[in-house]
């Protein structure tokens, strides 16, 4: 996974509630066994209409937002499925941080296993970045993962909260499953002890 | 005395493996569900860190997304879905994890074969990389939808690592009325929550109408827990949990039964246990309800109205509610009986069980589908399709007109040939009504199965306690 220290990109704002994940990626792209290439089909009904021709004007197609690697978006972002391809959709699409009011929890758990920062801010705060982001190619923001601090375009700074140890992966970009095989012996033991509890439950 | 525990907590205690000062725990899942779209990509990152299954006997894998509902001699035609298919099986082969074949009678939907198998047991730990999950949560078993990662996490460890969620009592006092179902009880509850009203919860069912549900009915309002954005649904086991469970292939045997039972009456939430959250709904307030809009909490009781836009609670749910009507091609204040439908699906994790087709060929008796409508019934696993057959339900439906299938997840999400096409509006047993969901452009308007059969008969949505 790739670490997260400091971004300094443009932000793109999607100002729409209860963003779910079959919006984010359609199901036509799940059929995919592997894990990029999936930009092609990020927001892809709002962005193409049925015959796959482009349509106009969806924010990440505009030229001051191709390159934004932030989304500024409305609350209950991600909600509905588990589908991991809907965070891996945005990262193919460069985007490497997304700010709202809430996040739906599946999503936002997924977003820290694939080194996306997912910034939860009260509203009139995410309003705020809401306005910064609609100011095209200058809607530059900075975001400091060990400061816990954006910086706007004009110099202002918000600060936000963030679980400590999820900090410290995304940081580093370590890997969740190479810390928890440390704990081996450990889960050893709760497996012996399961076995003297609840016999039944041995496959 | 320790103090009084919830439902949650007790589960929840009894899966520590480890724990961080900051509350991260480290928690034992007892039960792997694995299905062919959420899994190719965990497999793969085993391979290449050299890592396998920690226990590949606490998996159970089976494809259901993406499996054709016709027959399916002739194999899967859309090819994507054929590989998907293909490296799921290879994947079980190599890494020794049990698998049902599309042709095993016991494939179905993941979420129906688990407790159908006996493999969902109460006071268990139960994933799967489906939001969906949840419906496990019916036997009083803490079961929750994961990401990819997480699905590789927990074949190399057997574990996860997650931070206690809050608890959150939905307390259903009263008895339904006739003809409210479980579907229209969720319903209501995400109306009334909202769906993001459960977020960092996991939800605990109780009350007189949740209660007297049979083990079906609780797993359709578990399922439905991620619509209200709870993580997890629950209900404490009882009798009618035992009774469902006693004598499935893999619930414990004669000798551990009895232990295993004495376990899980110490579940239910002590006396006294407090909760983060309570919530009260009346029973026999409800009606049955449907879906007007593309989010599950856009509910209206079936005598009721298109809600007007102007009376949204603020500015961001005016705007959704706007964009809502006009993808629906529905206008405020209409009737909602008169929303005519051009097809119906019955299925899914949701209603794909015995007891919701029973439901359907009560009504379907005698009757005919409307002139021009399509209706399909897509059993929930290849066990529930042969049981319909055995008590004849197949017969009724089509002798009414229905279109009877091989089981799958089909129109729930439309990730096999089952879709709607642009324009098409749909009364749906599903769980989910978001834009595109069941086929680019189409409409979906969520109901019980009941009410399905009633919108099929009458070729608009349709007050199932008139057809009597
Ligand atoms: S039936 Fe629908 S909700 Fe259930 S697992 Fe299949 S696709 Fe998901």
């Amino acid at each position: 996974m790739e670490k997260f220290t400091t971004l300094r990109a443009v932000a793109a704002p999607l100002p729409m509630v209860n963003i779910d994940t079959d919006k984010i990626i359609p199901k036509q792209f799940l059929k995919t066994i592997a894990r990029t290439g999936l930009a092609k089909g990020l927001f892809y009904e709002m962005r193409f209409d049925e015959k796959g021709q482009p349509k106009d004007g969806f924010v990440l197609d505009q030229p001051a937002y191709r390159h934004a690697q932030i989304l500024i978006a409305g609350e209950n972002f991600g909600c509905g499925s588990s589908r991991e391809h809907a965070p891996w959709a945005l990262l193919d699409a460069g985007i490497r941080c997304i700010v709202s009011t809430s996040f739906a929890d599946i999503f936002y758990n997924n977003c820290f296993k694939n080194g996306i920062l997912p910034i939860v801010l009260p509203k009139e705060q995410v309003d705020m970045l809401m306005d910064d982001a609609q100011r095209g190619a200058n809607a530059v923001l900075t975001v400091d993962l060990e400061k816990q601090e954006i910086t706007g375009p004009d110099g202002g700074t918000i600060q936000f909260d963030l679980d400590p140890y999820r900090k410290h992966c995304l940081l580093n970009g370590l890997d969740d499953i190479a810390l928890t095989l440390e704990k081996a012996d450990k889960i050893d033991a709760y497996e012996a002890r399961q076995q003297q509890a609840e016999p039944w439950l041995a496959g | 005395m320790s103090a009084p525990r919830t439902l949650f907590d007790k589960i929840w205690d009894s899966h520590v493996v480890s724990r961080q000062d900051d509350g991260t725990c480290l928690i034992y899942i007892d039960r792997h569900l694995v299905h062919e779209v959420t899994s190719p990509q965990a497999f793969e990152g085993l391979r290449l860190s050299g890592r396998k299954p920690r226990r590949p006997d606490a998996a159970l894998a089976v494809a259901d997304h993406n499996v054709p509902t016709t027959d399916r001699s002739r194999g899967i035609d859309d090819e994507e879905s054929r590989i998907q298919v293909e490296t799921l099986a290879k994947n079980c082969a190599d890494f020794g994890i049990p698998y049902y074949d599309v042709d095993d009678v016991r494939q179905g939907i993941v979420h129906i074969i688990g407790p159908e198998q006996g493999f969902t047991l109460p006071g268990m730990t139960i994933v799967c990389g489906d939001s969906h999950t949840s419906t496990h949560g019916a036997f009083g078993a803490l079961a929750f939808g994961i990401g990819t990662s997480e699905v590789e996490h927990v074949l190399a460890t057997q574990t996860l690592i997650q931070k206690p969620a809050k608890n959150m009592r939905i307390t259903v006092e009263g008895q339904a009325p006739l003809g409210v179902t479980a579907k229209d009880l969720i319903l209501a509850i995400i109306a009334k929550l909202g769906t993001a009203g459960g977020t960092g919860h996991v939800v605990e069912y109780a009350g007189e109408a949740i209660r007297a549900l049979s083990m079906e009915g609780r797993m359709t309002v578990c399922n439905m827990s991620i619509e209200a954005g709870a993580r997890a649904g629950l209900i404490a086991p009882d009798q009618t949990t035992f009774d469902y469970v006693m004598g499935r292939p893999l619930a414990p045997k004669a000798g551990q039964w009895e232990s295993a039972l004495a376990y899980w009456k110490t579940l239910p939430s002590d006396p006294g246990a407090t909760y983060d959250t309570e919530v009260t709904l009346n029973a026999a307030e409800i009606e049955p309800q449907v879906t007007w809009g593309t989010s599950p909490e856009d509910v209206a009781p079936i005598s009721g109205r298109v809600p007007d836009p102007a009376s949204a609670r603020d500015e961001g749910k005016r705007a959704a509610m706007q964009r809502s009507l006009e993808y629906m091609d529905l206008n405020a204040g209409m009737a909602v009986q008169d929303i005519k439908v051009d097809k119906v699906f019955i299925g899914s994790c949701t209603n794909g069980r015995i007891e919701d087709l029973r439901q359907v060929a009560t009504l379907a008796k005698g009757r005919k589908v409307a002139p021009g409508v399509h209706a399909m019934i897509v059993p929930g696993s290849g066990l529930v399709k042969n049981q319909a057959e055995e008590e004849g339900l197949d017969k009724i439906f089509i002798e009414a007109g229905f279109d009877w299938r091989e089981p799958g997840c089909s129109m729930c999400l439309a990730m096999n040939a089952d879709k709607l096409q642009p324009g098409e509006r749909c009364a749906s047993t599903s769980n989910r009504n978001f834009e595109g969901r069941q086929g680019r452009g189409g409409r979906t308007h969520l109901v019980s199965p009941g009410m399905a059969a009633a919108a099929a008969i009458a070729g608009h949505l349709a007050d199932v306690r008139d057809l009597g």
